[in-house]
C-alpha cells in the first residue's frame, strides 16, 4: 500500500505568548514542530506500511525550513519526503493551499513512479484549526474521504476506518484511493532512534516548486487562489471588573457570595 | 462566476441524526436572525435527512422564514458523499449569498468538501458573525493559535460565503409554536455507486451521557482540585444547584474525568448562565470556551490567576473549603 502523508509545520501554540504591550503574537523563540495531528497520520501509515509493504512519503508545504518537519518524519519511517515551496504559494487560504498539495501529489507520484492508495493528513493544524485542507484535497483529486480518524484497521487489503462521532464511534469501510484524516490513535507515535535520526538528516529532500509542477494554475495558488480574505486580527483582550473576595474565612466568603448573587438575580 | 448579486437569502444547515436536529442549528438560526434582518433578507434552514420534516417545522419556529428540505432514505446516515451533492445542487439552484453550518464532525467534513466544489471560501469554527458595514460582507470572526488570536476573515469577491461554527457559542432563540413558513421540499437522488464510503457499524461509547452545552448551570473543576475523588466536592455543589459537572482539559489529561466533561476549546463551548470555575487557572483555550457564560464565578488560591480577569465573581481561598461552605450557603438559602 503506497501512502502519502501531508504533513504542516507549526509553532507550539502551547508556548505562544501575547506581548502585554501590542497585543500581538511572539514568534520569536517559539519552537516549530510537526502538527501534533499529523505525527499520528504518520504513525499509522507507517504501520500499515510495515504491514502491507508499499511505500510513505511525506509531503510538506512551507518555507525551507519545513524540511526539519520532513526529516522528522523520515526519522519515524516514512520512506521519502518532498518539500512543495515557491514564491507563487505564499499567501494561500485553504482552498488555494489543498490545490497546490493536490497537484503536488499527483507530481510526487510521477517522480515516484507510483500511485497512492492512501492520503492521510491529521485531523486540523494547531496554528490554523480549520480542519479543511485534508477534504479540500479529497475534493481536489475527486476521492471519498473519511475525517476524524480513531483508527485505520486494515484487513485483507481493505481498510476499515474508526470514525470519531458524538456518542462513540463509527465504522466506516471506503473504496481506495481515498483521503483520511486523523484525530488520534489507541497508541502514540513512535520515537526515532539515534540511528534512524542520523539517516533521516542525511537523507535528500527535493523540492517541488511551481516549475516543477506544471500543471499548477497559478492564478488558483496564493492570493488570487484564495476567496478568503484576513481582514485584521486581534488578541482577545477580556478584563472584567468582577467582584472579588479576598482575605476573608471561607464561611464569610460563601455566604457573602450567595447573597451577592442573589441580590443580583443571578440565581 | 456569476454575477454576485444574483446570490441572496441567508441559509443555515440544520444538522439532523436520526431524524433529529443538533442543536447548533437552531444556535445557527438564532445568530443569523438578526443578521438576515438587517440584509432585507430570508433567512432560510436547510434540513437534509430521513423522516425530518419535524425538524423543518421547528427551525420555522425556533425564526427561521422557510424551510428546504430533502428527505429520502440515502439521507438517513450521513455520508460526505451524498450530502455534498445534495448541498451543492441546492447552492446552484437557489444561489444563497450565506451559508452557514455548525462545526460539528460532520459539519467540519461536509462544509469544505462543498466549499471546495464552489471555489469558494470558507471559514471555520466561528464565534462571531457580523455584517461589514462598508462592503455588506459577512465577517466572521473566530480564534485561531489556539485561542491566542482572533481573526476577522470576509469572502468577498465569491459565493455563497460560508461559514461553520462551534456549538454552544450562541443560544437558541424562543420557540414559537405558532410560527409558520413555506416547506419546500426537493427530491434529490443519489445513486448507491455514488456513495464511496459505507458505515459497517455505529458502536455507543459514552456511558454517562454529559449535556454541557445545554446546562443552566455548570459546576466546573481544574487541575487545582487536586484528585480525582476530590471533585466529590464539586458534585455536592452541583447536585445543589442543579448543576452539570466540566472540566478543564488538565483534568481529563491527568484521567480523573472523560472527555465528554471537559470545557474550553479542544472539549465543549458551552453557554450556561453560570459558570463556576474552581480550581482553574483561566489557560486562554479554556477561557475561549466559556466566552458564551452570562456570568462567570471563579475559586481560585492564586488571587493573580488569568480566570479573575473573566470573571464577575471571586473568591481567593483554599478550593477545599471554600466549595463545601458555598454548597451549605447554597442549601440555606434555597431552603
Amino acid at each position: 500500500m503506497n501512502i502519502c502523508v501531508c504533513v504542516k509545520q507549526v509553532p507550539d501554540t502551547n508556548e505562544i505568548k501575547v506581548d502585554p504591550v501590542t497585543h500581538t503574537l511572539v514568534r520569536k523563540g517559539v519552537p516549530s514542530v510537526v502538527n501534533p495531528f499529523d505525527t499520528y497520520a504518520q504513525e499509522v501509515g507507517v504501520r500499515l506500511k510495515e504491514k502491507l509493504g508499499g511505500k510513505v512519503v511525506v509531503i510538506s508545504m512551507g518555507p525551507e525550513q519545513a524540511k526539519e518537519a520532513i526529516k522528522s518524519c523520515l526519522s519515524v519511517g516514512a520512506d521519502a519526503g518532498y518539500l512543495i515551496s515557491g514564491r507563487p504559494f505564499g499567501g494561500s487560504d485553504t482552498l488555494a493551499t489543498s490545490y497546490i498539495l493536490s497537484e503536488a501529489i499527483k507530481a510526487v507520484e510521477e517522480k515516484e513512479g507510483l500511485k497512492f492508495d492512501l492520503i492521510l493528513c491529521g485531523k486540523q493544524a494547531v496554528d490554523g484549526d480549520t480542519a479543511q485542507v485534508g477534504p479540500e484535497i479529497a475534493e481536489h483529486l475527486g476521492l471519498p474521504q473519511i475525517t476524524y480518524a480513531l483508527d485505520i484497521l486494515e484487513e485483507d487489503g481493505k481498510i476499515q476506518v474508526k470514525r470519531e462521532c458524538d456518542e462513540g464511534y463509527d465504522m466506516i469501510t471506503t473504496t481506495l484511493p481515498a483521503v483520511v484524516t486523523v484525530v488520534k490513535l489507541p497508541y502514540e507515535p513512535r520515537y526515532p532512534t539515534i540511528k534512524s535520526k542520523m539517516a533521516a538528516k542525511k537523507k535528500e529532500i527535493p523540492i517541488l516548486s511551481e516549475k516543477d509542477i506544471p500543471a499548477l494554475d497559478l492564478e488558483r495558488c496564493g492570493l488570487s487562489g484564495s476567496p478568503t480574505k484576513v481582514k485584521k486580527t486581534y488578541t482577545p483582550v477580556k478584563e472584567k471588573n468582577g467582584v472579588k473576595l479576598q482575605d476573608m474565612e471561607a464561611a464569610d466568603a460563601a455566604k457573602e457570595m450567595v447573597k451577592l448573587m442573589f441580590d443580583a438575580k443571578i440565581l | 462566476m456569476s454575477n454576485l448579486t444574483d446570490y441572496k437569502n441567508m441559509w443555515v444547515f440544520v444538522e439532523t441524526e436520526n431524524g433529529k436536529p443538533k442543536n447548533v442549528g437552531y444556535e445557527l438560526i438564532s445568530v443569523a436572525k438578526p443578521l438576515a434582518e438587517k440584509k432585507g433578507c430570508e433567512l432560510v434552514a436547510i434540513v437534509i435527512g430521513y423522516h425530518v420534516e419535524q425538524a423543518a417545522k421547528d427551525a420555522i419556529c425556533y425564526g427561521a422564514d422557510s424551510a428546504i428540505v430533502v428527505d429520502r432514505p440515502e439521507y438517513e446516515f450521513y455520508t460526505t458523499d451524498a450530502f455534498a451533492k445534495a448541498l451543492t445542487t441546492l447552492v446552484k439552484k437557489y444561489k444563497p449569498e450565506t451559508l452557514m453550518l455548525g462545526a460539528t464532525n460532520n459539519g467540519r467534513d461536509l462544509g469544505p468538501r462543498v466549499s471546495c466544489r464552489l471555489k469558494t471560501g470558507l471559514t471555520a469554527d466561528c464565534t462571531g458573525i457580523d455584517i461589514d458595514e462598508e462592503t455588506g460582507n459577512m465577517a466572521w470572526t473566530r480564534p485561531t493559535f489556539g485561542g491566542n488570536l482572533m481573526a476577522t476573515i470576509m469572502c468577498p469577491e465569491n459565493r455563497p460565503q460560508m461559514g461553520t461554527v462551534r456549538p454552544g457559542v450562541f443560544k437558541k432563540g424562543r420557540y414559537d409554536e405558532a410560527k409558520s413558513g413555506t416547506i419546500v421540499r426537493e427530491e434529490i437522488a443519489v445513486a448507491p455507486e455514488e456513495i464511496r464510503t459505507s458505515l459497517v457499524e455505529r458502536v455507543k461509547e459514552v456511558a454517562e451521557s454529559v449535556n454541557l452545552e445545554e446546562a443552566e448551570i455548570i459546576v466546573s473543576g481544574g487541575r487545582g482540585v487536586g484528585s480525582q475523588e476530590n471533585f466529590a466536592i464539586l458534585r455536592e455543589l452541583a447536585d445543589v444547584l442543579g448543576a452539570t459537572v466540566g472540566c478543564s482539559r488538565a483534568v481529563v489529561d491527568a484521567g480523573w474525568m472523560p472527555h465528554a466533561h471537559q470545557v474550553g476549546q479542544s472539549g465543549k463551548n458551552v453557554a450556561p448562565k453560570l459558570y463556576i470555575a474552581v480550581g482553574i487557572s483561566g489557560a486562554i483555550q479554556h477561557v475561549a470556551g466559556i466566552s458564551g457564560a452570562d456570568t462567570i464565578l471563579a475559586i481560585n488560591k492564586d488571587p493573580d490567576a488569568p480566570i479573575f480577569g473573566v470573571a464577575d465573581y471571586g473568591i481567593v481561598g483554599n478550593l477545599n473549603e471554600v466549595v463545601p461552605e458555598l454548597t451549605a450557603a447554597f442549601k440555606a438559602k434555597k431552603a
